[in-house]
């Protein structure tokens, strides 16, 4: 059913709503945002801005805003909403029977530490 | 047949004709368009704002593609007119386009002037022109740092704000001692690069630049005295030339830009020219205004009209760099045959002159407070005597309103010119108010396009619109909190007491917000609301709250953040520093710092080893210091009596214990407190929100006070005797501002919104409502007064500080 790219990250119940989890890459940062709707995205931890931390920013709708400048990222579609211009890698992810799925351009697995408490 | 009309250059003159022609004679012409740049027509001034971010590229479209296909023009867009053959009247294009003409309209623009000096060609040296343009500023500006911008005029400046804007370091460099100096006297100009550099903007004045360094890419602009800067991006701002290379080739008259006549013909009747490529009457012209003027003419002359003629413009400048005002128009400079009448406030920074000759207005240049420009603008128009107005010129239409006050305005005649750049009519304005009961100054834009482009008619429309919709004009309502709710800060909360409201959901459900979980405007400030209004009860949301808040630790600019344990009024011992000093040991901590508030902070620390810092600062009896929230931060103190010499009061015991009783207190914005032990003040109590200053006989209280963005000095609140008032009043005061003040509103405007007398009325003089303040405060201190750091630094919440997974 899962192709090989994709990665069990933990469950979905370990993002708090409106709120986000990183996953450590070796792409770098990825901010797996769960929105008020159970919705779930995955962006690199990185604003298109100065680089800001994402996954620290509030998250409303489909945005969330960079705890830095507070620019405001589509979490959707990785843009930036105008005024400002910009985009940031977004990674495909999916929830299938609560556990958060993320999909990484290359398969690595076998380095994979879980850290949550469950 | 239908007679063929061609137009070269989908600009804005150009296009003006087009509009301005189907609204007298539609059904008179097939109409040909041909354009060098790929879009529709858009409004060149407002690229500025789309380079700052201010604005979207396709804000400024004035007619998308669709709008030429609904009126059956013809466009060919990306397509340059390379030939006009007179004799065959046609027109060819670089791709092999033939289109007969039987009028044809040149509107070819200007092109910018590209310095001749060795490395013009790398990249990274750009113009600014276009949208093209600004699209190659924008990519630089998300790639490198440094932006060079040669030329202090108005396009220059507003280059090097957007550059600036976007994050890069920019510096300006100029031929001439001062900035736009066909605009603006030496002493607005030096106002004006004052606040530009204020705010970080560089400037090197009185330079020749001699050459661009670099290989492929620019790295260094190199100045004629063999000096360098280094730059990635450099813009070339340094003047326009017409564009007449189609209209020579032709065989048309031309010197600097096309000749033309008063009916707009070029020296071929049969082709009009408008816009910066033409010269009339000797003057060029590189504004809109005019340029809209020469456009109607030319659409009436085309219409049929042949009693229209253009009899040149005056011109007037504005700079669109948000919070500079600027403006000047005519015969600014003065001189010779001249009066000048002056005025300077150099501590608000405005300045204004109005030139004279005679008793006819023939110049102004304004900084600083801009209100009057119009109203001069028409006086110099239309050639009005002001020698009844003199003494009072300066200070604007209002004496002079006095005595028609609005009815005034009204009187005005219907064809009265009020929106220069949209070629709107007072009469217009008035009818269309009235007729579609407009209510705000952006409907009216909206509506008429007056105000739309330079806004220099800004206070115009406003006055108008105030005199039309007369005595159901109010001043706007409070704003809005954000774009989630119509309601204002103020109307929020008292929903949330009236109904008492216990959480966001609530809020958001109750008072019908547009989006189903706000935002991040909304969010932090309706969490304080709750919070205040219902401490213990409300529902505290940390999503809702600043990652400062969420995470007891300031975000630096790289991502880490900083941890400020409390020292209880700046007092520590051997035992505290020394856990300090483990602490940074342990946790690698890169940089250790004192801060303004006489506290340690640890820079640095990693999101991940927060948890563990806070735990291992807390067993050393560490509680956190909200150097990060909107809350108390520090309470700054001397040392007073116990040491000083001079001191007459214990301002560091005072201080200790203001700062026990109000650490945790949630307020609107950070709050800062200082206790000074004489009236040497050395812990600078007149700059905090509360400031105790001991005297003599006891205590003098401040308040309001602000050191940051804008200085404010404190006003005395009252003066006290004993330390129990100090307390008692300090607490009334802090839960008067948690009551009242708008979320992210310090207390030096909530002071200046409410008024001293005020905040006296309810602190001082009415005693049993400052006890049940203090008491309210008091109250809710139970809840708050809790050591955040012991509750997110256990186990279970650690959790959240450290990735859900490794994978690296
Ligand atoms: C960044 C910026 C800010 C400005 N701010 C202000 C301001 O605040 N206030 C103000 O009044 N003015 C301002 N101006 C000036 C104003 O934009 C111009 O005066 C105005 O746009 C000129 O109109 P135009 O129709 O003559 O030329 P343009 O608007 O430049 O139009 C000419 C068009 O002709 C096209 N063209 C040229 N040759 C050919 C050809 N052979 N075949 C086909 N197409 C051709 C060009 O591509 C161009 O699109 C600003 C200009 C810039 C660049
Ligand atoms: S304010 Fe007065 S008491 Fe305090 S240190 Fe200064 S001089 Fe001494
Ligand atoms: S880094 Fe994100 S808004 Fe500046």
């Amino acid at each position: 059913m899962l192709d090989s790219n994709w990665l069990a990250v933990g469950l979905l119940r370990n993002i708090p709503p409106q709120g986000s989890r990183v996953v450590r890459t070796e792409h770098g940062e990825i901010a797996v945002f769960r929105n008020s709707a159970d919705e779930v995205f995955a962006l690199l931890n990185r604003c298109p801005h100065r680089g800001g931390p994402l996954a620290e920013g509030i998250v409303h709708g489909r945005l969330v805003s960079c705890p830095l400048h507070a620019w405001q990222v589509q979490l959707d579609s990785g843009e930036a909403k105008a005024p400002d211009i910009g985009c940031v890698p977004r990674f495909p992810v999916k929830v299938v029977g609560g556990e958060v799925y993320l999909g990484l351009p290359a398969p690595t697995t076998s380095r994979a530490r879980l850290n949550t408490v469950d | 047949m239908k007679q063929q009309l061609v137009l070269v250059g989908n600009g804005m003159a150009g296009m003006k004709v087009i509009e301005e022609l189907l609204a007298l004679a539609p059904e008179r012409y097939d109409i040909t368009v041909f354009g060098a740049e790929p879009h529709g027509n858009y409004n060149r001034i407002l690229l500025s704002p789309v380079l700052a971010g201010e604005k979207q590229p396709d804000e400024i479209l004035i007619n998308p593609i669709d709008w030429y296909a609904e009126r059956g023009i013809q466009l060919h867009c990306g397509k340059a007119v390379t030939v006009v053959d007179r004799d065959a009247r046609i027109v060819r294009t670089d791709c092999g386009i033939v289109q007969p003409y039987d009028q044809l309209i040149l509107a070819t623009g200007s092109l910018p002037f590209v310095l001749p000096i060795p490395g013009r060609d790398l990249a990274g040296v750009v113009c600014y022109r276009d949208l093209h343009d600004v699209e190659q500023m924008l990519s630089a500006s998300r790639q490198f740092r440094n932006a060079v911008v040669i030329g202090g005029g108005l396009l220059g400046l507003e280059a090097a704000y957007g550059l600036q804007k976007q994050g890069m370091a920019v510096t300006v460099v100029h031929l001439l001692p001062t900035l736009m100096d066909r605009q603006l006297d030496a002493t607005a100009a030096t106002l004006l690069q004052q606040t530009l550099e204020a705010r970080g903007i560089k400037f090197k004045m009185a330079v020749q630049t001699s050459a661009l360094l670099g290989t492929e890419r620019v790295t260094a602009v190199q100045f004629a005295d063999g000096s360098s800067i280094p730059a990635d991006l450099v813009v070339m701002a340094a003047g326009v030339r017409p564009n007449i290379a189609l209209a020579q080739r032709s065989g048309l008259g031309c010197e600097r830009g096309v000749l033309v006549s008063d009916t707009l013909q070029s020296s071929d009747a049969r082709i009009y020219a408008v816009g910066e490529c033409v010269q009339h009457r000797g003057q060029c012209y590189g504004l809109v205004a005019p340029l809209y003027e020469q456009a109607r003419v030319c659409a009436a002359q085309l219409a049929g009209n042949s009693e229209a003629f253009y009899q040149g413009s005056m011109t007037s400048t504005k700079l669109k760099v948000t919070g500079v005002e600027l403006f000047s128009a005519g015969e600014f400079q003065g001189g010779d045959g001249c009066d000048s009448i002056v005025y300077q406030d150099a501590g608000a920074a405005v300045y204004k002159k109005v030139v004279l000759r005679g008793d006819k207005l023939v110049g102004a240049v304004l900084y600083g407070d801009t209100v009057d420009g119009g109203w001069y603008f028409q006086l110099m128009k239309a050639q009005t005597s002001v020698a009844a107005l003199r003494d009072s010129l300066l200070f604007g239409p209002v004496s002079e309103a006095e005595g028609g006050g609005q009815q005034a305005v009204l009187d005005w005649p219907d064809d009265k010119p009020v929106c220069d750049c949209n070629g709107v009519c007072k009469g217009k304005i008035v009818e269309t108010i009235r007729g579609k009961n407009l209510q705000t100054l952006d409907a009216v834009r909206a509506h008429t396009k007056a105000s739309a482009s330079c806004g220099a008619c800004t206070p115009m429309v406003e006055q108008l619109l105030a005199a039309a919709v007369g005595d159901n004009y109010s001043a706007p309502a409070l704003p809005a909190m954000c774009s989630c709710t119509t309601l204002s800060h103020d109307a929020v909360r008292s929903a949330i007491r009236e109904q008492k409201l216990l959480s966001l959901s609530q809020i958001f459900q109750t008072l019908a917000w547009r989006h189903a979980d706000g935002c991040d405007k909304c969010r932090p400030a309706l969490n304080f609301y709750l919070l205040a209004a219902w401490p213990g009860e409300a529902q505290d949301d940390s999503q809702a709250r600043f990652v400062n808040e969420r995470m007891h630790a300031n975000i630096q600019k790289d991502g880490s953040y900083s941890v400020v344990p409390r020292m209880w009024g700046g007092v520590t011992n051997s035992h505290e520093l020394r856990s300090i000093a483990d602490v940074v040991d342990k946790f690698q901590i890169p940089t250790v710092k004192i801060t303004g508030g006489q506290r340690v902070d640890l820079l640095g620390v990693k999101k991940s080893d927060l948890p563990g810092v806070w735990a291992d600062l807390a067993k050393a009896g560490f509680v956190s210091g909200h150097a990060y929230g909107k809350a108390l931060r520090t309470v700054k103190t001397c040392v007073g009596s116990e040491w000083c010499r001079f001191g007459t009061q214990d301002s560091t015991a005072m201080g200790i214990q203001l700062e026990k009783l109000t650490w945790g207190a949630w307020t609107p914005h950070k709050f800062k407190m200082a206790v000074s032990g004489c009236p040497r003040n050395c812990a600078e109590a007149t700059i905090k929100d509360f400031g105790v200053i001991a005297i003599e006989s006891g205590w003098e209280l401040h308040v309001g006070g602000n050191g940051g963005i804008k200085l404010r000095g404190t006003d005395v609140l009252c003066r006290v005797e004993t330390m129990a008032e100090v307390e008692e009043y300090c607490l009334a005061f802090m839960q008067l501002y948690r009551d009242e003040g708008r979320y992210l509103e310090r207390t030096a405007p909530y002071l200046e919104r409410v008024g001293l007398a005020y905040v006296q009325q309810r602190v001082v003089h009415d005693a049993a409502g400052r006890q049940l303040l203090a008491q309210r405060f008091r109250d809710s201190q139970q809840h708050f007064q809790k050591d955040p750091w012991a509750e997110l630094a256990s186990p279970a919440s650690r959790e959240r500080f450290i990735p859900i997974v490794d994978l690296s």
